[in-house]
């Protein structure tokens, strides 16, 4: 923070003009309870924190760590150089912790491959925009980046290239600095559909589809018959749980085709057998349980997208359903929420939809808790995640698509819901997108205008 | 200019006269000229002679290279050089270092010779010295002889585009340096001291399009989009009126008084020696009659001349002494449609720029009013790059076909072409690259190609493997759809 403060100077002009103001020395930072500091963060951190601005010595307070990254972040954002260059902060007293526990940014590295530096940006800037979850959909049908340890042909066969993978020290380097800046890294194996680049790698994994009586050649979703797709996914599962410290990961579930499987016949006479008539639902659902068992067995908590709930699979309660369907979400909000099930909200957040003009507005006026429910409901809500799926971004284009779009995201997501004065929000975010410029983050402009330097 | 992260070829001088000025501490002796080289990061390396007293394990030296290299490159990443690539004509791939005695693990002391010799010509990119301390001194020459061209010129010559229109005030913004008025960018622009272009700038631009084949034609649009041009030339906009009092806003340039035409004069003519292009954009658009009409020395302007309530007749007079004026100068001009519509007697060899989508016609339709009436045409309308949307919008750009409209042969010979546009309300160096390339590819092809080079999926494919290659030669263009490149696009 001594450097996203200091050097946004960078023709240091020396010893500013000491006038008679008065000066700040230092900034106190005490952590009151335990630090949590060798640990990772949760959805329950404690993200709370006071800052006393006032002459000679501030003081920051926190109870945790997360708490104290929180006020750092605010304290760099109080300070502004004044018309001699004199670095200057007003005194303030702010007490100030989030609405909402889960506030996540989903990045998608197998529609396009994202280089770790760029993943690395990507952190930072949620950082200045106290996001604190990185959803990590890390592979899918077109490529499978993540080198497995226990499977090495995933990767050698299903990444774009061999350059193009996340070594397990690359993972390594992501989570811990995540970590530093108090964001979980959550990620996502998602199944049993968007797995093309899984079979790449692991024969007899996917489901081959037949054409009449005869093999098309083509495969969809995984198998959900045999008995090798389970000890599979539970060593992967098993590896990804240990690699990934998190206590969630991130099962997908989405837009499952069934296409292929009716097409099976050794999957409709699975289908006859367990009595699960032409509902491929139920096959669907068959699967899901499975692969939630496994994850239960290594101690994860499982989130989901909606499709999973909306298709009645028996969810253990805990498990966390991700809202994505734009048309009627605030309903779905309502039933999976009446179900008893946690939600994350993602809907009218979707960054890789983009449009000509001021569309940050619209993201800002959304409210996650407007559905009909009672307050035990809207308290199941953990929050939300702004997603930027990789079918059209890549490195070239992510960091001024993703800002300062998603902070607009980062601030209902943080203040209280009566924060909602677009000319006020409009104001802040103006400055706000050129400190974010300042410190490196390509954030692109809101409106016309110009930022100083 | 403005500063940018974007990753763009660097230049070397051998020294450019203008940069070799900006060597500090100047050299005992230097030889420059106006050649210069091309320096791509990822593919440049600081090597060793194979004569050289110091080899790799030379600290001083070795820690020098990765020192330099982060100054001149900013990046800790290094891709070894594909062995294969042909090295462009004008490009630099090395510097060579000779150290003639060895020694790299003492420490300089009073006698140490730092002297060395720096090469690069066609023929060599090579520093000879003495000691490892000279070839310290050298690197740091070296570093300073090495800069950052101009934005996106260069993708515009990969893909052949041959004209950058630059619009270069509005509403918003004089940053145009104006010696004549410099009032004019002292008052309008965002930040006289650091949001200008300056004679050099300007000078700098023409110069590196010329070396690659692109005009440069420049657009100072007038009566309207001048909100900017008030506070350096004050009784140059109209005062609009609330009832009879004045309401303290401006409207568009003020037609009715000399005083407009005197300053015009004087404008144009700095204008029009500074770009040297025959052409000169003069705008046109959007012009708001609202301001106009409420003025009460205007509307007995409007009285006196019999224009009765037409202001477009109004607007017409005010163009038509201002291309009066721009002709006097030797200049050519481009305008907006706005001109064509609202009947401007324009001259016979004016340009008009489509660039409205459906009013008053659909610009298919008014490409055909506009070749028919004997004049030539630019297309823009269906190219408003900035119009963004959700997913490969490039085919419908692609798809565009200029001629596509009712018309003689004749009609069809005064299209010229057109022109991608990338307005700037949503836009500045942190997405500008991405926001235009590779789309504006596919503009490209349709104004280079034959009309039947029209086939999507060889244009998908070509496109796709383009835009690769660009971001090898550093223009951070986006991608067309899901895949990857070999080499993928790290910021600098």
């Amino acid at each position: 923070y001594h450097g996203y403060i200091f050097n946004l100077d960078k023709s240091q002009r020396g010893p500013a003009k000491r006038n008679s103001a008065v000066e700040l020395k230092q900034l106190l930072v005490s952590i009151v309870l335990d630090s949590e500091c060798d640990l990772y963060p949760n959805v329950t951190s404690d993200e709370s924190y006071s800052l006393v601005v006032k002459a000679p010595v501030a003081f920051l307070k926190a109870n945790r760590v997360w708490g104290a990254l929180r006020g750092l972040e605010t304290f760099s954002q109080l300070i502004y150089q004044d018309s001699y260059g004199t670095f200057t902060i007003n005194e303030c007293n702010i007490i100030d912790s989030p609405r909402f526990p889960h506030r996540g940014i989903l990045i998608d590295t197998a529609r396009h491959f994202l280089p770790i530096k760029s993943i690395l940006e990507t952190l930072d800037a949620m950082a200045f925009n106290k996001f604190n979850v990185l959803h990590w959909h890390i592979v899918d049908d077109q490529s499978f980046p993540y080198q497995s340890v226990t499977f090495p042909e995933l990767s050698n066969k299903g990444s774009y290239s061999l350059s193009h993978v996340y070594t397990p020290t690359d993972v390594h380097t992501v989570i811990e600095y995540a970590r530093l800046r108090g964001i979980r890294v959550i990620p996502e194996f998602d199944s049993p559909g968007h797995t093309q680049s899984w079979g790449k790698g692991q024969k007899n994994l996917l489901t081959p589809c037949y054409n009449g009586h005869k093999q098309s050649e083509t495969f969809g979703p995984i198998n959900p018959i045999l008995n090798s797709t389970y000890s599979f996914l539970s060593q992967l599962f098993k590896e990804v749980s240990a690699v990934f410290p998190d206590q969630f990961i991130h099962l997908g579930g989405d837009e499952v085709e069934f296409k292929c499987w009716e097409s099976n016949p050794e999957i409709r006479d699975f289908m006859k057998w367990k009595g699960f008539g032409e509902d491929y639902k139920k096959l669907e659902s068959f699967y899901v349980q499975k692969v939630l068992d496994i994850a239960s067995t290594v101690n994860k908590g499982a989130i989901v997208w909606q499709e999973v709930f909306d298709d009645h699979v028996k969810l253990q309660p805990g498990t966390i359903v991700q809202v994505w369907k734009f048309q009627s979400y605030s309903e779905e909000q309502a039933q999976v929420t009446a179900a008893g099930f946690p939600v994350i909200l993602s809907a009218p957040w979707y960054l890789d939809w983009i449009s000509y003009g001021q569309d940050w507005k619209g993201y800002y006026k959304v409210d996650p808790l407007d559905f009909s429910g009672s307050p035990e409901q809207k308290k199941l809500v953990m929050g939300g995640e702004a997603c930027l799926w990789g079918e059209y971004v890549d490195a070239t284009n992510l960091t001024p698509r993703l800002w300062p779009r998603a902070s607009a995201i980062g601030e209902r997501l943080w203040s209280h819901s009566d924060v909602k004065d677009l000319e006020d929000a409009y104001n802040r975010l103006t400055v706000h997108r050129c400190r974010m410029v300042s410190r490196g983050i390509a954030a692109e402009p809101l409106y016309t205008g110009y930022c100083n330097h | 200019m403005a500063a940018s992260g974007l990753w763009l070829p660097l230049l070397l001088a051998a020294a450019l006269a203008g940069r070799a000025a900006a060597l500090w501490p100047w050299p005992q002796y230097i030889q420059t000229s106006e050649a210069h080289y091309a320096i791509f990061p990822h593919d440049f390396q600081f090597r060793y002679h194979s004569s050289s007293a110091a080899q790799p394990g030379c600290s001083v030296l070795d820690e020098a290279f990765q020192r330099y290299r982060d100054l001149l490159f900013s990046s800790r990443a290094w891709y070894p050089p594909e062995p294969t690539r042909k090295l462009h004509a004008l490009e630099k791939n090395s510097l060579v270092v000779l150290v003639v005695t060895p020694g790299c693990n003492q420490l300089p002391s009073l006698e140490s010779l730092e002297n060395y010799t720096l090469t690069i010509n066609d023929d060599h990119c090579f520093l000879l010295s003495e000691t490892v301390w000279g070839a310290l001194r050298g690197l740091e020459t070296f570093s300073q002889l090495v800069w950052r061209s101009p934005e996106g010129m260069d993708a515009m010559a990969y893909n052949k585009f041959n004209v950058f229109h630059w619009h270069l005030v509005d509403d918003s913004s004089f940053p145009y340096d104006s010696y004549t008025f410099p009032e004019l960018t002292r008052k309008g622009s965002y930040n006289p001291a650091t949001h200008i272009y300056t004679a050099q700038d300007v000078k700098m631009v023409i110069e590196y399009a010329r070396l690659r084949g692109i005009r440069v034609l420049a657009e100072f649009d007038t009566p309207g989009h001048t909100l900017s041009w008030g506070p350096g030339v004050p009784g140059l906009l109209t005062p609009c009126y609330s009832g009879s009092h004045p309401s303290g806003t401006f409207g568009p340039v003020n037609p009715i008084l000399n005083s407009t035409y005197e300053f015009m004069s004087s404008f144009f003519l700095e204008v029009s020696s500074v770009f040297p292009d025959f052409y000169l954009h003069l705008g046109g658009d959007e012009v708001d009659f609202t301001c106009w009409k409420s003025n009460p020395d205007i509307q007995n302007f409007m009285k006196e001349k019999g224009f009765g309530s037409d202001f477009k007749q109004l607007e017409s007079y005010y163009i038509q002494t201002l291309l009066n004026i721009v002709s006097a100068y030797d200049k050519g001009y481009v305008v907006w449609q706005e001109v064509f519509d609202n009947k401007v007697k324009v001259r016979p060899d004016t340009i008009i720029q489509v660039w409205r989508e459906e009013m008053p016609v659909h610009y298919v339709k008014e490409m055909e009013l506009i070749t028919k009436a004997g004049f030539r045409a630019l297309l823009s309308a269906p190219w408003y790059l900035n119009h963004i949307t959700y997913g490969p919008d490039w085919s419908e750009i692609y798809m565009v076909e200029p001629l596509e409209f009712k018309g003689s042969p004749q009609q069809k010979a005064l299209v010229i072409g057109g022109e991608a546009c990338m307005w700037g309300e949503y836009v500045d160096s942190t997405n500008l690259a991405p926001r235009l390339w590779p789309r504006a590819g596919a503009v490209a092809e349709r104004l280079w190609s034959n009309k039947l080079v029209t086939n999507l999926d060889s244009a998908f494919k070509r496109l796709t493997q383009f835009r690769c290659e660009l971001l090898r030669r550093g223009v951070q263009a986006q991608p067309l759809n899901v895949g990857y490149c070999e080499q993928e696009f790290e910021q600098t």
